[in-house]
């Protein structure tokens, strides 16, 4: 496992690599609806539809690395927090769909909009999330990710929108 | 400043006024979620520390997904909403009352408001002239507990329905051919707003099968002005009283306009495995059929059980095909049994099965086998979305579903209505 660097604001992994149009669907399959009152249960089958066995190749930090809206489908909000609980440190895309953004903001997961053409599967990549830079280690190249909404940047500094709430007993934007 | 109907609603919610592109926390009026994602929001609002919600009874809680419960695990989750509910007052909408969707529509939706949703096809009420849109569960969470949410005022894609529509094709086709045009990230973050001579004209059924499916093309909502076919629909449904007009202003800045000449439309199919992977019927190959479902929050009202019943009365479903009918609501179920539709159908070949979302989810109702294909009347088609990722799903309109369970392949319903 590669660890990850003591400063919260860099995180370190390896690349999994999807295509165009991963669906809420293939994150979290509704043949498993059963399993959503049991999220450690669910989070074993993430991605098991677009790649088999993904959440035992998985290692804690690494990226899910997608093509052109990323998310799309239904609203539910267990597939970015399957995501975040299987170990996935951000996932990165060419656009994302508009739910799965927002609700991976509310969960604390980071979701970066870059040119992920120039990510193969396995690429360690260095995240500076401050900065807003991707180093593709084994390509030695340097990408940068569009910045949040500051809305957003808000909502993930205090935790995750729950935590946003209870921390300002009620919206603070 | 002249206005897009969302930046209208919008600014009226936030108390001050706004453009697209702006961010607000706005008031909120109907907050819903079903059995899928709002045992999660129930935890979250626990989570967050509220024991109330703030406006019982326009919170609502549907069981429509898993209803009735095939598992174990599922009737638990139910049993999470219903103690809920009946600690706070929310609302439960409870097996066999139907998608909702369409629950929404018929009682609670009204021109004007704001309704935030844990489900992606929340934009339907859009077709009555709200704001509606599609959320997870925390965002629902603090729907429920405060009755607010935070929105950035889309930016508007204008879409106007023009000339007119040709016999045989639907609602259904003109949104998937508009899908197909757009792909299904050509109106992310946006609001599509609808008009043209032929969308002016569309029936409330139309509209709803249309404002359902914007999802479909990443938008954020789907919206109709509402208009005297509002209005009726309202009086139907005996809600005349929250009738409001809700328009556009003349010069309202729209990012882009799409004129689409509704002419040139034939009856359309998304193929596996996105939405915008559509065709006309007509330049298909034969693909063979094993299941039909005719129903949901986009194809399971009156007249679409209607238009399948026209098609399918004393004719029978071709052999190896099975056809599931799902009423979208009990209104429209007990309509569709008055009238005699459900029997035509029954007398088929269907097998109707109680109101709710039916086998569209992949929970139960009708979960396809390895290999098999299935043509619905639903809004997705992605890989295992009807339970398995072996199985392929085709979408079309109600009256291609009917001619196709006669045929055993996907036909084109100008066969028997051009």
């Amino acid at each position: 496992m590669i660890k990850n660097n003591k400063d919260p604001k860099i995180i370190i992994g390896s690349s999994f690599k999807f295509g165009d149009d991963i669906s809420t669907d293939l994150i979290a399959p509704g043949r498993l609806f059963h399993l959503r009152s049991n999220l450690p249960e669910l989070a074993k089958h993430v991605l098991e539809d677009a790649d088999p066995g993904f959440a035992k190749k998985i290692k804690p930090g690494d990226f899910v690395v997608g093509g052109r809206n990323f998310g799309l489908g239904s609203s539910r909000e267990h597939a970015p927090l399957i995501m975040k609980i299987a170990g996935v440190g951000a996932v990165l895309a060419k656009s994302f769909a508009r739910i799965f953004f927002r609700n991976s903001i509310n969960v604390g997961l980071p979701v970066l909009i870059c040119d992920t053409d120039k990510i193969d599967s396995r690429d360690i990549l260095e995240i500076d999330l401050k900065k807003g830079i991707i180093n593709n280690k084994t390509k030695n190249l340097k990408l940068k990710f569009n910045p949040l909404p500051e809305v957003m940047i808000k909502i993930l500094n205090d935790g995750g929108l729950a935590s946003h709430i209870t921390r300002n007993k009620g919206f603070n934007l | 400043m002249n206005k897009t109907i969302s930046e209208k609603i919008i600014s009226k919610h936030a108390g001050r006024e706004l453009k697209a592109g702006d961010i607000a926390v706005v008031d909120v009026d109907v907050v819903m979620s079903q059995d899928g994602t709002g045992p999660l929001a129930v935890s979250q609002i626990k989570k967050m520390g509220f024991n109330k919600v703030k406006n019982p009874s326009k919170s609502i809680f549907f069981i429509d997904h898993a209803a009735p419960s095939p598992r174990s695990e599922l009737s638990n989750s139910h049993i999470v909403l219903r103690e809920f509910a009946s600690q706070t007052g929310a609302v439960v909408s409870d097996v066999g009352e139907g998608v909702c969707h369409q629950i929404l529509v018929e009682s609670y939706t009204c021109p004007g408001d704001i309704i935030i949703g844990g489900d992606s096809h929340t934009c339907t009420s859009g077709a009555l002239g709200a704001f509606a849109t599609g959320m997870g569960s925390t965002d629902i969470a603090v729907g429920y507990a405060l009755a607010k949410t935070w929105l950035m005022v889309p930016q508007t894609i204008r879409v106007n329905f023009n000339r007119r529509i040709n016999k045989g094709v639907f609602a259904k086709d003109l949104i998937i051919y508009l899908i197909g045009k757009i792909t299904s990230d050509g109106a992310t973050y946006k609001a599509l707003e609808f008009g043209g001579e032929v969308g002016n004209r569309l029936s409330m059924d139309d509209r709803f099968t249309i404002s359902n499916m914007t999802v479909e093309a990443g938008a954020k909502t789907g919206i109709f002005p509402s208009d005297d076919i509002t209005k009726e629909y309202l009086k139907s449904q005996r809600r005349q009283d929250c009738y409001k007009e809700i328009s556009a202003d003349k010069g309202a800045k729209y990012e882009k306009i799409i004129d689409i000449d509704c002419s040139v439309i034939e009856p359309m199919v998304c193929q596996p495995h996105t939405v915008d992977n559509a065709l006309p019927v007509s330049s298909l190959e034969k693909i063979m059929v094993n299941q039909i479902f005719i129903g949901t929050c986009t194809n399971g009202r009156f007249s679409d059980l209607k238009i399948a019943a026209d098609i399918l009365k004393d004719k029978k479903v071709a052999s190896g095909v099975r056809l599931i009918v799902v009423p979208a609501s009990k209104d429209i179920y007990l309509e569709a049994l008055k009238e005699g539709v459900l029997e035509t159908l029954i007398n088929s070949g269907a097998a109707v099965q109680s109101p709710g979302c039916g086998p569209c989810v992949g929970v139960h109702q009708g979960i396809l086998g390895d290999g098999e294909v299935c043509l619905s009347t639903q809004n997705r088609n992605f890989k295992g979305r009807m339970g398995n990722p072996k199985s392929f799903i085709y979408l079309s309109s109600p009256a291609t579903a009917a001619l196709s369970a006669v045929k055993g392949y996907i036909a084109d319903p100008r066969e028997v209505l051009g």
